[in-house]
């Protein structure tokens, strides 16, 4: 048993740091938006309490449908397309035992490029013009233009693939620090055992990869589901609306209209949303792990 | 980065030319695909940076079609566009954020790992807990809460406290160094402790030392963080003077021509690139323990 210095008057000199800053920007803030979001203020007047009038008031506004909507698609989309390519990506770079140096970098690039950067470069590459950047290749390959982020079908799918672009990187190294965890000889045994490359990759990586991929799965859904930065920038939530999310609803709440009571109560019910989908998804896997 | 024994493919398989061909014709196509998707647009960028607007917009993928080369446009952008400055602002709330970060959990980590005193377990579940709430719940009071600091009243925004303090509440970067604190022998802590060295001694003599790494880990994931970060410093940093390059970028975007607004970009984008290059070990490392713990 080791020994223990005497807790006490050292142990809360160091936790000093911690719990103030946790106190005032974490812990405080979130019991603060639980409250807030029954209350009315505009730092003006004194604040009122308004019971539910806040989510009464976000919940029959008819710009909420859209941009529940709206957020759903782009998680759909964005779990298509964006989901299954770093785990490609990954279990081939495995494959290139420790020579993968370059492969790494390549694809960690996007993620270092800062979301700005990348979302004014992008603006450009969607130039609906036949001379846009992306319409040039398009028509390399006989693909009309595009209209990209001017109309309200392609917007989304277009803001899709910058993230997806953004993204994969991340998702690649940590699949990979994953599969480097494999042992050698599962592949081994089940390769004696007459397995092919197919079967091994269905049988032993996979398998391995469960956790990983099914937490990763559930941090991409939280992620997307609180897009903002790129339609801001992109799109500020046109044409139309159609790219308006419920982040921006509610960051236009806060800071257009200065209503920090509607903003708050969407943000709880954001947060909620969240916490019954995490629930669900823990119960669901539970349950499939166990079988 | 990574060094694995074998994977799927056992070296019996990659002899045989059925596997070998499509294995080394994917190598190619991957490369290429991986060049495109993350060097492609840095080099575009740098290509359109120092072209006439005019290339740029009419020929995009075409090299000098005017056979101008401007390569002032990143010396304008840098003077007028004042990129160097906002660049100089970026790099102060990135490396303050960093030494605020440093300061809690390195102090965190020691609590709840070595002096562990009786409320050390609530502590640590009051942190972990804020990892499962949404960021979103506290932006608005956040923003609310740096407008009046409690107890004290006082505005923050137009400071760079403001930037500064906020980011070092990571539960993860607490959690990582803590269990990295959990890893070092407790003889090196006895042994001190009998050399006569009092809490504070051991923290900076012995703990702090042995945890370079780490430290080296949670600094570059949170400058990396707050150098890609756009919406907090736009809501309180409304002060230009104070403003990093990535609020800066949109404004300018807005109000200057084509060419020195790439160059802007690329300005920006060049910095953090070499940074992770110069330091990319560390960085996948504290990437892939970031899927260690989220696992």
């Amino acid at each position: 048993m080791h020994r223990r210095f005497r807790a006490g008057i050292p142990a809360l000199l160091f936790a000093l740091p911690v719990l103030g800053i946790f106190l005032l920007f974490s812990w405080g803030p979130i019991v603060k938006g639980l409250v807030m979001s029954l209350q009315k203020t505009n730092l003006v007047d004194p604040v009122q309490w308004v019971g539910l009038d806040n989510f009464h008031y976000v919940l029959t506004d008819p710009a909420l449908g859209q941009a529940v909507g709206n957020t759903l698609w782009f998680t759909f989309l964005a779990l298509l397309f964006g989901f299954p390519l770093p785990i490609l990506l990954a279990a081939f770079m495995a494959e290139l035992r420790g020579r993968s140096w370059a492969y790494t970098v390549l694809a960690y690039l996007p993620v270092i490029t800062p979301p700005v950067v990348a979302i004014l470069l992008w603006r450009f590459f969607f130039d609906p013009s036949a001379t846009g950047l992306f319409n040039t290749v398009l028509g390399a390959v006989g693909i009309g233009p595009q209209p990209w982020l001017n109309s309200p079908g392609t917007a989304i799918p277009s803001i899709v693939l910058e993230a997806t672009w953004a993204g994969a990187g991340n998702a690649v190294i940590i699949y990979l620090a994953a599969l480097t965890s494999v042992r050698a000889d599962l592949y081994e045994a089940a390769e004696l055992d007459g397995a092919g490359v197919l079967r091994r990759v269905w049988h032993v990586m996979l398998p391995h990869l469960r956790g990983v991929i099914l937490i990763m799965l559930l941090l991409q859904v939280i992620g997307t589901m609180q897009l903002f930065t790129e339609p801001l920038l992109f799109t500020g939530g046109g044409p139309q609306g159609s790219t308006t999310t419920v982040l921006l609803l509610i960051y236009n709440y806060a800071f257009v209209n200065g209503d920090y009571g509607a903003a708050t109560a969407l943000s709880v019910l954001l947060a909620v949303a969240l916490a019954v989908l995490s629930a669900f998804f823990n119960l669901a896997t539970r349950r499939w792990s166990m079988e | 980065m990574t060094d694995i024994e074998r994977g799927v493919l056992s070296d019996a398989d990659r002899r045989q030319f059925h596997v070998r061909l499509p294995f080394g014709i994917a190598k190619i196509l991957v490369f290429i695909g991986l060049l495109i998707a993350g060097l492609g647009p840095m080099l575009w960028l740098l290509k359109a940076a120092i072209s006439p607007t005019q290339d740029s917009i009419r020929e995009p993928l075409a090299l000098f079609p005017s056979g101008e080369v401007q390569w002032g446009n990143l010396a304008t952008a840098w003077q007028q566009g004042h990129i160097g400055f906002y660049l100089g602002n970026t790099a102060i709330i990135a490396a303050g954020s960093a030494i605020t970060s440093l300061v809690v959990c390195t102090s965190a980590g020691y609590v709840l790992s070595v002096l562990r005193p009786k409320w050390g377990p609530v502590l640590s579940a009051a942190i972990l807990a804020t990892l499962f709430v949404p960021s979103i719940v506290s932006l608005v009071p956040l923003y609310l809460t740096v407008l009046k600091l409690p107890v004290v009243h006082t505005n923050i925004t137009n400071t760079f406290w403001a930037v500064w303090l906020p980011p070092a509440a990571s539960a993860f970067h607490v959690l990582i160094v803590k269990r990295f604190f959990d890893g070092i022998p407790r003889e090196y802590f006895e042994a001190a402790r009998i050399d006569g060295a009092g809490p504070l001694r051991v923290f900076t003599s012995v703990v702090l030392p042995l945890s370079r790494p780490i430290l080296g880990v949670v600094a570059l994931l949170t400058i990396i963080g707050s150098w890609k970060d756009y919406l907090w410093p736009l809501l309180v940093l409304t002060n230009p003077d104070l403003q990093p390059v990535s609020v800066a970028l949109p404004k300018i975007a807005r109000v200057t021509e084509l060419n020195i607004q790439m160059a802007g970009l690329f300005l920006a984008l060049i910095i953090p690139v070499l940074l992770f290059l110069v330091f990319q070990r560390a960085f996948l490392r504290g990437v892939g323990m970031s899927g260690g713990i989220k696992a």
